[in-house]
């Protein structure tokens, strides 16, 4: 098909420039091994939770599970785009934008539409306006930023829970900051080890960054009580600490939005002048749109606009601006009550159905004879179920039962259905017993 | 369809070359993998590259062990982490004076106060900014008096200094005058002034929701098909992508730049400089300072002229130590859009070969440049052919129409499919604590465009009809300069190229042509030529005569 304002004899000109510049670049003649500047180099070890995609993609059992990324998946094990995101899609479609660059702390409507969907509208912040942020490349890209921002500004340091997501290490890391960690989670008991937890807290140096998990901790699923919380806040304050907190779950762990950011509004409300990361992978189930935000309570506005004038000049050199897509779809829902609406359905949705598998697992774990507690894996909540498996045994249970989840014995809830639980129970309860 | 203010504040404030300075941060010391020299060569190549357990102290290691029981971590795994040196401050930067991408708007001294007081920053020089860094001070240093508990947190934050871009995106936007232009816009402008989005791009786009296309995520080197169009796109359809190219999907150009300069700078070393041109896109610096380069610059070029200093460059190339990393804008320079004509090319690659120096390409205007995207990838292909490494950075911001989805590829060429491997091992191991993975919306639609026969040739004929009205504009600009009267030589309007051109106006006469004229522009008289349309062409043409006339566009 020929536009009609380029004419056919212009086109035969660029064919044949074309052809006359098209220059045959054959292996032959390419550099040769040792000359190339990159001849010694290491090869670098796979990321632990991608590459067990990669494993379990070339493992041709026909039954093979795998439950470790953490990514949704419905009862049949598709993924799952949820309808009010196609919906979304669609009204954009209809309202034809362009596709010009957005700025570098992304589009200032959905900052706003995400702040207030985690901290409240009604949040006493919000309402004096000192509740600022920045899009962000979802939870990663959320998390670098702020690393690198922080170590820019001082900090040595940041506090994270034994255990925590794996790549919080290597995020700060690299962003310049030492890690340490406060204990979290006693393996034995398959609980939180609160005692232990508040004892570190107690240690930690004033000023000090301390991370936590939102709700629905990752990997182990299990989350303070609001008592707990309460506790931690108190201590924090009195120990002068900077809470920063990582909410990759709103809504997909209890299903309800409001119920999963108690502890973050908590602490806004006990006065701390927080900073959070939020990620809409889970959600929304927005995950290669890379949706995010981070943001920062401030003593004032201007306070909170001044450190936000910061995050920009870390993000300008970093990617410039962030994508579009991810933050318009995530706008039109939030910016529409019937599409909120729906949204909080099927996000409920999706806890629900994550919620009856921990229960039907722990079941058919009874059912297979194993006599040992399970009650952690409906104790905890979330994406994941942190099953206690040790390393020997998960690695047997990819070998002889073609089921994969990452070494640490972290199951993604989400890859169990109806029509796998039994299987995944069995292989469980083999190398466990 | 209209521009909206936002769109139009944003593709400005993210085009500018002259906005916020950064430049200073203070990142960890990086424990520098001292390299072997090779054996085989004068230049200092890295003879075993271990990413070590150079993880600080023994105290650090047990907690390292001890953070084993993450399960993330096999016994066999090391930690991989990078540390990035010191960036050094503007100041180290050899030749920084005289930049040409001076700010708009006016240097205050109430910069100064900026880390003292709660002020708001005024733009500043490059000169002054460097020596107002942040120091630990100034900042989250917790005396004992401070309430630091809840309020104190934040309160010494300065405010990071605004875009100087973004005030003349403001100032255009709030301007009234009927005739106002705008030739300051870094994306695409049809001939009415408005936005475009290529047709392609929406026809992909429908086709995606129409398949209804999944929302996972991507692999952390993102959409192997799209990297894989997007290489053959780049490298020609006969390049051994599958072993002779480590390719990744990027945050579009500068996501790529910024994956280059981390590479190099831990796998390159950051002791070689990597040299950009004299000037250059102002990010550029920016983006390589943070990943911990040095950064120099060569000349490239001549004011006095309004031409490439091709001389200069040369002799700057062969100055620089064996082994530095070379710069070069692959076709379109911004913002000169002077570029070396293909004989010249062959020297530049012929001289970088003989200092083993690592050819760094930017290709963010391959085939928008000329309209022929073969064309438009002459000087890296050469390079390749001649056996130069070289490191790709590629966007599709411009030529696909998808500023705003950040799409680009960094591509590393190299010897056989062990090094690409490793390569790409290493890579990820950059990307994934970074953003873990890219975005996958505009990759979707680039290679769903790609890989469609129909749709490609739909899309080379979108892309020329983009370039060939800019080349109109540049022929009829300097048409409409001569009928108004001027006799100055404008040749070089005709023969820049690409989006921007370098007309030699200084900045008296482009605040001249801003506060007379309403027609907003950089200070170093840059004009992007997407601004111009057939209903603007002659009253800027005669705004740059008035302002001109009698004086020298030479500096």
């Amino acid at each position: 098909m020929i536009l009609p304002s380029i004419s056919r004899s212009v086109l035969r000109q660029h064919s044949k420039a074309a052809a006359r510049y098209a220059t045959n670049i054959h292996a032959s003649r390419t550099m040769s091994t040792s000359s190339s500047p990159w001849s010694q180099f290491e090869m670098a070890p796979t990321d632990p939770i991608v590459g067990l995609n990669e494993i379990y993609n070339k493992d041709d059992f026909p039954s093979k599970v795998i439950v470790g990324v953490g990514a949704y998946r419905d009862d049949l094990g598709k993924p799952y785009v949820l309808p009010c995101v196609r919906e979304a899609e669609q009204i954009l479609m209809d309202k034809n934008l362009d596709m010009e660059y957005t700025g570098i702390a992304g589009e200032p409507k959905f900052v706003d539409l995400a702040l207030k969907f985690v901290y409240g509208e009604d949040s006493v912040p919000i309402q004096e306006n000192r509740v600022h942020g920045v899009q962000a490349l979802s939870g990663t890209g959320g998390l670098r930023v702020f690393g690198e921002l922080m170590a820019k500004h001082g900090h040595k340091h940041i506090y994270v829970p034994n255990p925590t997501w794996g790549n919080h290490i290597p995020i700060f890391t690299n962003s310049g900051l030492e890690v340490r960690k406060y204990r979290y989670y006693d393996a034995e008991s398959s609980d939180l080890d609160f005692t232990n937890m508040m004892k570190d807290i107690k240690d930690i140096p004033k000023g000090s960054l301390i991370l936590m998990h939102a709700c629905a901790h990752n990997p182990t699923g299990m989350d303070p009580t609001m008592e707990q919380w309460k506790e931690m806040s108190e201590t924090i304050k009195k120990q002068g600490l900077v809470p920063f907190f990582d909410c990759a779950y709103q809504g997909f762990a209890s299903g309800d939005p409001v119920k999963d950011a108690s502890s973050v509004r908590m602490f806004v409300e006990d006065g701390h002048l927080i900073s959070m990361v939020q990620s809409f992978s889970k959600n929304f189930g927005l995950y290669g749109q890379r949706i995010g935000a981070l943001s920062v309570v401030g003593a004032d506005e201007d306070e909170a606009k001044r450190v936000v004038s910061q995050m920009k000049m870390v993000i300008r050199p970093m990617y410039s601006n962030p994508p579009r897509q991810g933050a318009r779809i995530v706008t039109t829902i939030l910016e529409d009550p019937r599409l909120t609406q729906d949204f909080l359905d099927q996000c409920r949705g999706m806890a629900d159905r994550i919620n009856l598998m921990r229960t039907l697992l722990q079941d058919k774990l009874a059912e297979a004879g194993s006599t040992k507690n399970w009650d952690h894996i409906t104790k905890q909540i979330g994406m994941f179920a942190y099953s206690g498996l040790n390393k020997d045994q998960v690695m047997e249970m990819r070998e002889k039962h073609h089921v994969y989840c990452t070494a640490d014995g972290r199951i993604s809830m989400a890859g169990v259905t109806s029509g796998n639980v039994d299987y995944i129970a069995n292989a469980i309860h083999d190398v466990s017993k | 369809m209209a521009t909206t203010t936002e769109n139009l504040s944003s593709s400005i404030e993210n085009n500018s070359d002259e906005d916020d300075e950064g430049g200073r941060a203070a990142f960890a010391a990086q424990k520098k993998h001292k390299m072997s020299p090779h054996s085989a060569g004068t230049v200092d190549r890295p003879s075993s590259i271990r990413r070590s357990s150079l993880l600080l102290s023994p105290e650090w290691d047990m907690e390292r062990k001890s953070l084993r029981h993450l399960g993330d971590l096999d016994d066999d795994d090391q930690i991989r982490i990078a540390y990035f040196p010191n960036i050094p401050t503007i100041q180290d930067v050899a030749t920084n004076e005289g930049d040409d991408d001076a700010p708009a708007v006016d240097v205050s001294a109430a910069r100064r106060s900026l880390f003292k007081t709660k002020t708001h920053a005024t733009v500043t020089s490059d000169d002054e900014w460097s020596t107002a860094s942040v120091t630990s001070d100034s900042l989250s240093d917790f005396d004992d008096d401070d309430d630091h508990t809840v309020t104190g947190i934040w309160q010494n934050v300065p405010e990071a200094p605004p875009d100087a871009i973004l005030g003349i995106a403001a100032a255009y936007k709030a301007c009234e005058h009927p005739q106002k232009v705008n030739i300051c816009v870094g994306a695409y402008r049809d001939d009415n002034g408005n936005p475009y989005v290529l047709p392609t791009v929406r026809k992909a786009e429908y086709r995606l929701l129409e398949q209804n296309e999944v929302k996972e995520y991507l692999p952390i080197e993102g959409d192997r098909d799209f990297v894989y169009c997007a290489m053959k796109f780049a490298y020609g359809r006969e390049m051994d992508i599958e072993n002779h190219v480590a390719a990744v999907q990027s945050l579009s150009g500068t996501g790529a730049c910024m994956l280059g300069g981390q590479f190099l700078a831990q796998f390159w070393g950051s002791d070689h400089p990597i040299y950009v041109p004299n000037p250059t896109w102002g990010n550029h610096i920016k983006i390589f300072k943070q990943c911990g380069l040095k950064v120099r610059k060569y000349r490239y070029y001549d004011r006095s002229k309004n031409a490439l200093d091709f001389e200069g460059m040369l002799k700057d190339i062969k100055r620089a130590k064996d082994g530095s990393i070379i710069l070069l804008h692959a076709c379109a320079h911004n913002p000169t859009g002077c570029d070396p004509t293909m004989e010249q090319w062959k020297e530049i690659v012929s001289l970088i070969s003989s200092k083993s120096h690592i050819a760094f390409f930017d290709s963010a205007y391959q085939g928008f440049a000329t309209g022929n995207s073969e064309k438009d990838a002459q000087a890296f292909r050469y390079a390749v052919s001649q056996h130069v490494p070289i490191l790709l950075a590629q966007s599709f911001a411009k030529n696909f129409g998808l500023y705003g989805e950040r799409v680009g590829t960094l591509s590393i060429v190299c010897g056989d499919v062990v090094q690409k491997e490793r390569i790409m091992s290493e890579l990820r191991s950059i990307i994934r604590p970074l953003y873990s993975s890219p975005p996958r919306h505009g990759s979707s639609i680039v290679k769903t465009i790609l890989m469609d026969p129909a749709l490609k040739e739909e899309y080379y004929q979108e892309c020329a009809k983009m370039a060939i009205r800019i080349k109109k504009m540049r022929k009829k600009l300097e048409e409409a300069l001569q009928v108004a009267g001027s006799i100055h030589d404008w040749s070089h309007i005709t023969k820049q190229i690409g989006m921007f051109a370098y007309t030699g106006m200084d900045e008296a006469m482009c605040k001249q042509l801003t506060e007379e004229f309403s027609i907003f522009l950089t200070t170093n008289g840059r004009i992007s030529m997407v601004g111009l349309n057939n209903s603007n062409l002659t009253y800027v043409a005669n705004a740059i005569h008035t302002v001109t006339a009698g004086k020298t566009i030479t500096a």
